[in-house]
């Protein structure tokens, strides 16, 4: 055990380590903020689909050449959001196959383009890494840490200012509408959000591993507690540990850190079942 | 003056019109049921009334100093809201959200309307309670306090009894009808059950393949009721 601590404290010297560990909870707190929202309107796959997109984005941005490919992925990002909402409430193709057309649409496009104009001979190793974000939240640079943490700070702000709209929205979107409240603007604002979640996650955990960091929070934390606030609240819990295990064991086994804090939600949740079905009976509350 | 008035109004959707030349009034207290077969347009009206879609032409008014959005809807169940994990007091709360505006918190008024609402439902005992885990009868009295948060003159009821029991849709009725009497709550309900209807309602809307707008009396007179009430069927 004090070996692993020394270890550790030695580790903490880095600022890489701690930029990862800055960067990787924020990204926890935040997506599964919004992830107990996502689950409950049956938008589960809006983020799988953006975080598409966004992969298909940092390909075009790779291609072009640009230094900072942030801004690029976060416009083309938030735009795609926004169109996947309209699509859903014009109807002309439904929401489910306005995603699933978006996100493999994007996925192909974005291999396509690295593949036709690939400048490093390790493709299937960039590849790799974009998608499962293997290496990336290693390398952040002071800049990319404070870009991260001003996004979260307006993510959490907006999140917490809004969260009775969100929760009428989610809950009931009609009757929130019949009774005045805007329902398109929040639905918008709740798209625009996500996008900016899952750009922030793209560094720490890849786009194919996105949804689970925002979709497994917030089924655990259902597994356990009763009320919206509750839930949300538990599920911000879960996710922050979940990531901050995740992190430390990948740079103590040295396995890869997206897949590994994956692991670590897949474990909470099957622990949160288990409570769940152990107290269903028990209590009442 | 009345509270709601549809002039010459036609509904339908994607442009394709179910019922047209809708002409009626609710005032003040009335306690109107809007019966029809399936695919009548019973729904469609509701949400053109509603404001959750546009109507194919004419005008609805609203008057006597009630806005659009202070109408308390209660909604039928959706599968969303069947597993959400939410607490009674959260969803009662939420029908004061058209009050609030920009404001992003209740304020302590709004939480007392919430209060006053679940007190008079019935549902003190159940406050913390998780809305999935209440029975059928009551999950539809949370709704109705969420609506009744949403407004002190008019309340719109969607199928209010679908999927309840004999007593508890007897209960619920009987709790419909005090809100009516006792608070003068206008009540515009929609149902497929006629017999509730001309016994608990004081005004008639039958849309179909023939139209009646009129007191109970006229209608149970009427043609339109005949053919409901002689088989008794229910649906």
């Amino acid at each position: 055990m004090t070996a692993l601590i020394e270890k550790l404290s030695l580790y903490m010297q880095y600022p890489f380590v701690r930029y990862a560990l800055i960067v990787g909870v924020l990204i926890a707190l935040c997506s599964s903020l919004l992830g107990v929202t996502l689950v409950l309107k049956r938008f589960s796959f809006i983020g799988d689909g953006l975080s598409h997109v966004a992969f298909g984005a940092m390909a075009v941005a790779a291609v072009v050449g640009l230094s900072n490919e942030m801004p690029l992925v976060l416009v083309i990002t938030t735009v795609c959001a926004v169109l996947l909402l309209c699509a859903g409430q014009n109807a002309k193709i439904k929401g489910d196959a306005a995603v699933a057309m978006i996100s493999v649409g994007a996925l192909a496009i974005g291999y396509l383009l690295m593949n036709i104009f690939a400048k490093s001979s390790n493709l299937s190793g960039d590849v790799c890494s974009t998608l499962f974000g293997s290496t990336s939240i290693l390398t952040l640079t002071p800049a990319e840490v404070l870009i991260c943490g001003i996004l979260s700070v307006l993510v959490v702000a907006v999140f917490i200012l809004f969260y009775n709209k969100i929760f009428s929205v989610t809950f009931d979107e009609n009757f929130a509408r019949a009774t005045g409240m805007k329902v398109g603007l929040y639905n918008l604002l709740i798209a625009v959000v996500i996008a900016v979640i899952i750009v922030l996650a793209m560094n720490l955990v890849g786009s194919l591993l996105i949804s689970a960091l925002v979709i497994f929070p917030a089924l655990s934390a259902m597994r356990l507690f009763k009320s919206f606030k509750a839930v949300t609240v538990c599920s911000a819990v879960f996710s922050v540990n979940c990531a901050l295990l995740g992190i430390l064991i990948s740079i103590l086994a040295g396995t890869p850190v997206g897949s590994t804090i994956v692991a670590v939600d897949i474990v909470g949740f099957l622990v949160f079942l288990a409570i769940g079905a152990v107290t269903r009976g028990g209590i009442k509350r | 003056m009345a509270l709601l008035t549809c002039q010459d109004l036609s509904i339908g959707y994607d442009g394709h019109d179910i019922v047209h030349g809708l002409n009626f009034s609710v005032m003040p207290g009335d306690y109107l049921c809007i019966v029809g077969e399936n695919g009548s347009g019973k729904s469609t009206l509701m949400k053109t009334i509603l404001g959750l879609q546009a109507p194919l032409g004419g005008k609805i008014l609203t008057g006597d100093g009630m806005r659009p959005n202070e109408i308390g809807y209660l909604p039928q169940q959706t599968v969303v809201q069947r597993d959400f994990p939410a607490s009674v007091w959260e969803i009662v709360l939420s029908g004061c959200g058209n009050r609030t505006g920009l404001r992003p918190f209740y304020n302590k008024e709004e939480k007392r309307t919430a209060k006053d609402n679940i007190e008079k439902m019935g549902l003190t005992p159940y406050v913390r309670r998780c809305y999935r885990e209440l029975s059928g009868g009551q999950q539809q009295r949370v709704l109705l306090a969420r609506a009744l948060c949403a407004t002190k003159k008019m309340l719109l009821l969607d199928e209010p009894v679908s999927g309840l029991d004999p007593k508890v849709t007897a209960e619920m009725y009987d709790l419909i009808e005090s809100l009516n009497k006792n608070d003068r709550i206008t009540v515009i309900m929609i149902s497929h059950d006629i017999e509730a209807a001309v016994k608990y309602a004081d005004h008639v809307l039958h849309i179909g393949s023939t139209v009646f707008c009129g007191t109970k009396d006229e209608y149970v007179k009427s043609g339109a009721a005949k053919v409901f009430l002689k088989g008794g069927d229910t649906e």
